[in-house]
């Protein structure tokens, strides 16, 4: 009965399998150690909160071969200069409200979520503004009504109306221009920012 | 002795009655899954059908939570329904078990409750708390979390301590040390943390390492159990495919988590880690598929449930195409830039789900029928079998054809909103008003009605297949038994 090869061996592929898992999930955790740093708020790839307080653009990187974010001169959201702390309040509070909402269940944040309305990654960097020096007041009116500012290009479908208060819908807009800032390696590509301005 | 036939809970051992409870949970949400994926489905062609009433967000987290739910209903359902058979002995908590479905079941309900009547919060903890956590997948707020938590505990408790009482055995080992992984995953989504990159993070570890990683292993152990059942294929055969499985599994699908990392802010190196491990998660799908074809063929297909083993090579191929190849399609880093975030992951998501759970969840359902009918004969011949094979014959074609849809509408937006259009807004929009697009959500919207028609056939027949039937199952169980415990021939009667 034992002619069993020994690569057919159940004994063999037991160990194995532990094995196998124990290492890759030890990997994994060391991986995690690393990117978990990179990721912190304030580092390279995802900035720091006040990154509201500045001009964000989205550059084209030779060397990396797409478009990375780039941080310019100053640039207050809704010309309001905020602390650190202030900052971090305002952002926490906009992506609260983006939860709170179900946002994700029609749009994508960072390509995750539903497909049933725009990605909204770059979402403030968009040439759907049309301008920089419109953008804020745009953005504010479109949260604040969806319904009636809709532009649904013979789609039909139009964002509820959330019933968001201005200083909702201005925390929802100040999350969306930090999240523009975090380095995506290049997503979305190719993609098309509003013109710059100066 | 109860009357071959006739549905009657005494045919069933405990852990088996409580099995029942899950599955008929599970059949109910999975039609809720049907329904509300029907309206998020219609909105798309009609986006003024229930406008303010039932937004295609409600609709859509109803849809993919009433899956996952119904899905571990499914699972927990045929671990319980195994276990007294693996392990050789009683469910130790039984009682303890009961209370925890209840629980589970009030919690669930409740949660959709809320979810369809109050919808949404402001943006307070209290929402995430008490209404709902917005987050994809686990839209379930913070104290069900707790609540599932506690619940799968329970569950736990009751598997682990069961097999160590009687035996354990080489699924039932499979089985207790997935568990522990999965309850442990689902930590790694319960905090709040505004840096969305660390959100995401984590996020996956829940999403990915239960959906690619334990789901199927936990499946893997079900299956081999299934093939025991249904073919009586030799334990020891079953069991050393089910360790191959485990390793090629895990020994991809833990890095393959990398995948998911290329545009979320993480570092660049997930690109070759991601990229490489994710291509290689086919490679126990095509395992499994030999396995269960292999098995069937020496076995030269004679089973004692015709339903189940179909819906069991139904999973093989399933689980395969639609997580195995529908995945790899779109898995290099150099193909997702154009395909993340579109329809190319709902036409993934529909087939991978479908074929890698929904089938061998579908396969119990039919044990379940077999055994509370007094283990009746569900091989050729029963009548009223066309019911079973029309509605594997729609809810494949169904689902098959809505993937097929997707994925060309998938392929229109990877061009027009991403490649052409620079993944602006009005590329996004551009991509969804195209001809392309638009029909491709006509035909996803036909095959949905087909699958909707399959779903209803399978829960007719699920309720009368066997009824009024008076020939008992033929049992092909005799080859497990010798090798059960040792791996060697059994001895004489004692």
């Amino acid at each position: 009965m034992s002619t069993t090869p020994w690569w057919a061996a159940e004994d063999v592929w037991k160990k194995l399998a532990i094995w196998v898992t124990a290492l890759m999930f030890v990997a994994l955790i060391f991986l995690t150690m690393d990117s978990l740093q990179q990721i912190s708020v304030g580092s390279e790839r995802v900035p720091a909160y006040t990154v509201i307080n500045k001009r964000v653009s989205y550059v084209f990187d030779e060397e990396r071969n797409y478009q990375i974010p780039v941080i310019g001169d100053d640039a207050p959201l809704f010309a309001e200069r905020l602390s650190e702390d202030e900052a971090e309040a305002v952002v926490t509070h906009g992506k609260k409200i983006i939860q709170g909402r179900n946002c994700m269940n029609c749009h994508t944040l960072l390509g995750n979520g539903a497909y049933y309305a725009p990605d909204l990654t770059k979402s403030w960097l968009d040439q759907a503004w049309g301008a920089e020096a419109a953008r804020e007041q745009l953005m504010l009116q479109f949260l604040m009504d969806p319904e009636g500012n809709a532009r649904t290009f013979g789609t039909g479908r139009k964002m509820p109306n959330q019933h968001l208060s201005e200083e909702e819908a201005k925390a929802v807009i100040a999350f969306l221009k930090w999240m523009s800032s975090i380095d995506t390696n290049g997503f979305p590509y190719n993609f098309k920012q509003i013109p710059q301005e100066g | 002795m109860s009357t071959v036939g006739v549905i009657n809970l005494d045919n069933l051992n405990g852990g088996q009655r409580l099995a029942v409870k899950y599955f008929t949970v599970a059949v109910v949400l999975f039609a809720a899954q049907i329904l509300f994926g029907m309206l998020a489905g219609l909105q798309y062609l009609y986006p003024d059908l229930l406008r303010g009433v039932l937004d295609f967000n409600v609709n859509r987290m109803v849809h993919i939570n009433a899956m996952v739910v119904w899905m571990l209903y499914g699972f927990i359902g045929a671990i319980y329904w195994l276990l007294e058979d693996e392990s050789g002995t009683e469910v130790v908590g039984l009682r303890l078990g009961e209370i925890g479905f209840y629980i589970l079941t009030a919690a669930v309900t409740v949660v959709v409750l809320v979810f369809l009547l109050v919808q949404w919060g402001p943006g307070t903890d209290t929402t995430l708390w008490f209404i709902n956590e917005g987050r994809e997948y686990i839209e379930a707020p913070r104290w069900a979390d707790i609540g599932i938590v506690a619940v799968l505990l329970v569950f736990f408790y009751n598997v682990a301590a069961t097999f160590m009482k009687g035996r354990f055995t080489g699924i039932g080992g499979v089985i207790v040390l997935d568990l522990v992984a999965l309850a442990g995953l689902y930590l790694a989504g319960m905090f709040y943390t505004t840096n969305i990159s660390l959100d995401q993070y984590w996020w996956w570890w829940v999403i990915h390492l239960w959906v690619e990683a334990t789901w199927e292993v936990l499946v893997g152990a079900i299956m081999a159990y299934g093939l025991m059942r249904t073919l009586g294929v030799r334990r020891k055969i079953v069991t050393t495919w089910l360790y191959i499985e485990v390793a090629l599994m895990f020994g991809a699908g833990i890095l393959g988590l990398g995948h998911h990392y290329f545009w979320i802010g993480t570092p660049q190196y997930w690109f070759g880690i991601g990229g490489l491990f994710s291509a290689l998660e086919p490679v126990p799908l095509v395992a499994m598929v030999v396995h269960a074809v292999y098995d069937s063929g020496v076995h030269k297909m004679k089973n004692s449930n015709h339903p189940a083993l179909a819906w069991l090579i139904a999973h093989a191929f399933g689980n395969f195409f639609g997580a195995g190849v529908w995945g790899f399609m779109h898995t290099l880093p150099q193909i997702n830039l154009y395909t993340h975030g579109t329809q190319w992951s709902a036409s993934h998501g529909h087939l991978a789900f479908f074929g890698a759970y929904a089938t061998i969840n579908i396969a119990f359902f039919y044990f379940a029928i077999q055994k509370a009918r007094g283990n009746v004969w569900m091989s050729g011949g029963m009548p009223g079998d066309w019911r079973w094979k029309w509605s594997l014959a729609l809810l494949n074609i169904g689902v098959w054809g809505m993937t097929i849809a997707m994925l060309v509408a998938g392929y229109d937006q990877s061009q027009i909103e991403r490649a052409i259009n620079g993944s602006s807004w009005m590329g996004y929009f551009a991509a969804q008003s195209n001809v392309w697009f638009v029909q491709a959500m006509n035909w996803r919207m036909v095959f949905g009605w087909i699958t909707a028609a399959g779903t209803v056939l399978l829960i007719w027949d699920l309720m009368a297949l066997g009824r009024g039937e008076t020939r008992k199952a033929p049992v092909y169980l005799d080859e497990i038994e010798p090798d059960r415990v040792s791996g060697e021939p059994a001895p004489g009667p004692a």
